[in-house]
């Protein structure tokens, strides 16, 4: 079997997917939430690198290097706000973040 | 169009047009340096060279020629529009950080990082405001957010803000995400990123399943970072519990900034006789969606950045119907409606931050029960903000929704305008409630005297332009106007 555009299109989608189901139904960590962002961040390269793979354009790849060094920063902001959290409240459970309702 | 076959910018041209941008980046840098080496007692003196950086990089804006530059192989993007929101953008943060030095130094948070973050977000807003290609698009919102994320957790020591902070950090990451695979897909079913080549294309019609996908999750990405709902729950919270100067910069300086990166998107991008319903169509959700919550939500918070939050809420859902008219006058009734959202916002949090007793801070809109009678002047001030809010004429606000509401009608969106009068009135119901508040409950201990003199002057200047607005209105309307004909070619 060939493989195709779609089936990495698939992949990415799935894993996009899974990003977004772990931020959303994840009760207990917010370090798996990072983790979940990560794949959401890295499934949108894999949709990138196809394309410009199939559509012999060189942009897509560009754009897939300033993704991954945004998620890079990303990554190190959020657990720095993440330290300084627990240093507040003494645990990073998500049911806890709830001093403000909403 | 003769415009998109304008000649290609050389480097150094490139270089001069984006001179704003590399102005404030290099300022930036030079400013984190002077800090590492003084340490934090030299706050203050950041703080104002901050300023004076926002002052030579306004000045560096307007001195640009006044036609259509592109720079950087047609990524980046100099227009009237970008240099009306840009300039709007300075003025809001250099207030911001001019309002926020007392508060930092009371609630000991005075690090010199304070005003170099603003500058790096301000960065950001500029790269995004100029953006014209996907890959321009995010990395000036990410280089916004990364530092308004911070902004919000600045007070490390209390458990609001950090917990603020975390929550922003989430939610706006997750909306990256969208926004990002939105762009990915937009440019594998076109094979462009830039906005010009895709209107151009897009014009002829040719749509494919897959690039309305891109288009959905793109608008979601955006519609996050201006908190039109349903993606607006992060900003409750982070209005309540980011420290107040930073709440006043968010309301004020990244909204604009990311609703006119949201109208270029779509009105460059994605105009053409198919692709306008389709988001449209979402774009019209959205507005009365927020509309709706925004009015709905703030009638029963007690705490005023709070319900400020919601307000912004309602406020971005106006200026979305000027943007569902997909029209030059709704272009410009956005811009006078940004324009104006702008100076009541920044006028209302300077009264928020001078509502302070000797024990610190007070959030409660009860503590301005009898306000009238212990400052006449600043309830006299809020009063015209609140009126002004409210859409009350011949305050500011009125006209605003006026412009808008009109370019929603003269595109037969009939529906919209209607439901937008009606829940501009339901909001008028809490802003009218905290003037009966201040004038006619009894009066509570009052706020610490004399409000201080930086407040004073922006809370007086917010005042006058708001409530005689309808004086001078003609030169900003001339504006705006030729700042939206700038988006039509």
């Amino acid at each position: 079997m060939e493989i195709g555009l779609g089936h990495y299109l698939t992949v990415a989608a799935i894993l996009f997917t899974l990003g977004m189901f772990g931020i959303f139904l994840n009760r207990k960590n917010v370090i798996v939430i990072l983790m979940s962002i990560e794949l959401m961040l890295l499934a949108v390269n894999i949709n990138l690198v196809a394309f410009s793979a199939f559509l012999g354009d060189l942009v897509g790849q560009v754009f897939a290097m300033f993704v991954l060094t945004v998620a890079a920063a990303e990554a190190a902001v959020g657990l720095a706000i993440l330290v300084v959290y627990f240093r507040n409240r003494g645990n990073i459970a998500v049911e806890n973040i709830n001093v403000m309702k909403g | 169009m003769e415009d998109s076959a304008q000649h290609i910018a050389t480097f150094s041209e490139s270089l001069s047009i984006a001179l704003p941008e590399i102005i404030l980046a290099v300022g930036a840098m030079v400013l984190l340096i002077l800090g590492v080496f003084r340490g934090d007692r030299s706050a203050g003196l950041i703080g104002s060279l901050s300023i004076a950086l926002f002052i030579i990089a306004g000045f560096a804006i307007i001195q640009l020629p006044s036609e259509r530059l592109m720079a950087f192989g047609g990524t980046f993007i100099v227009d009237s529009y970008a240099r009306f929101l840009k300039i709007l953008v300075l003025i809001g943060s250099s207030v911001a950080i001019l309002m926020s030095v007392a508060f930092n130094e009371r609630e000991k948070m005075n690090r010199f990082e304070f005003p170099i973050l603003i500058v790096l977000a301000v960065l950001g807003m500029c790269m995004m405001l100029s953006a014209n290609s996907l890959i321009a698009l995010y990395m000036g919102l990410e280089l916004q957010s990364l530092s308004l994320y911070v902004l919000a957790a600045m007070n490390r020591d209390s458990l609001r803000s950090t917990e603020a902070g975390l929550k922003y950090f989430v939610l706006g990451a997750l909306s990256s995400g969208l926004l990002l695979y939105g762009s990915s897909l937009i440019y594998g079913f076109t094979g462009t990123t830039q906005f010009d080549v895709l209107g151009e294309l897009l014009h002829e019609g040719d749509l494919s399943i897959g690039l309305i996908f891109g288009l959905v999750f793109l608008s979601a990405g955006l519609a996050f970072k201006i908190s039109a709902v349903p993606f607006h729950m992060w900003t409750p919270d982070v209005y309540e519990g980011a420290p107040t100067p930073v709440t006043a910069f968010f309301a004020a300086a990244p909204k604009v900034a990311a609703m006119g990166l949201f109208v270029r998107v779509l009105i460059t991008g994605f105009t053409g006789e198919d692709v306008t319903p389709q988001w449209q169509q979402i774009i019209i959700t959205i507005a009365l969606l927020s509309m709706v919550v925004g009015a709905f939500g703030a009638i029963g918070q007690t705490n005023i950045k709070r319900l400020m939050a919601y307000s912004s809420i309602g406020h971005m859902g106006y200026a979305l119907v000027g943007l569902a008219a997909g029209s030059q006058e709704g272009v410009r009734g956005i811009l006078i409606y940004l324009l104006i959202y702008f100076a009541m916002t920044l006028g209302m949090f300077a009264c928020i931050l001078s509502m302070k007793r000797r024990d610190g801070m007070v959030e409660n809109i009860d503590e301005l029960s009898g306000l009238s009678r212990n400052q006449p002047m600043m309830a006299f001030g809020l009063m015209v903000l609140l009126f002004s809010l409210a859409g009350i004429p011949p305050f500011a606000g009125f006209f605003a929704k006026f412009y808008v509401f009109m370019a929603a009608v003269k595109a037969e969106l009939y529906l919209l305008a209607v439901l937008g009068v009606v829940t501009s009135v339901i909001g008028a119901f809490y802003y009218l409630r905290i003037v009966k508040i201040m004038y006619f409950d009894d009066p509570t201990e009052s706020f610490d005297l004399p409000m201080r003199g930086e407040m004073q002057a922006v809370l007086t200047a917010s005042g006058l332009f708001t409530g005689l607005y309808a004086v001078f209105s003609l030169p900003l309307i001339q504006l705006a106007g030729t700042a939206a004909s700038s988006l039509f070619p």
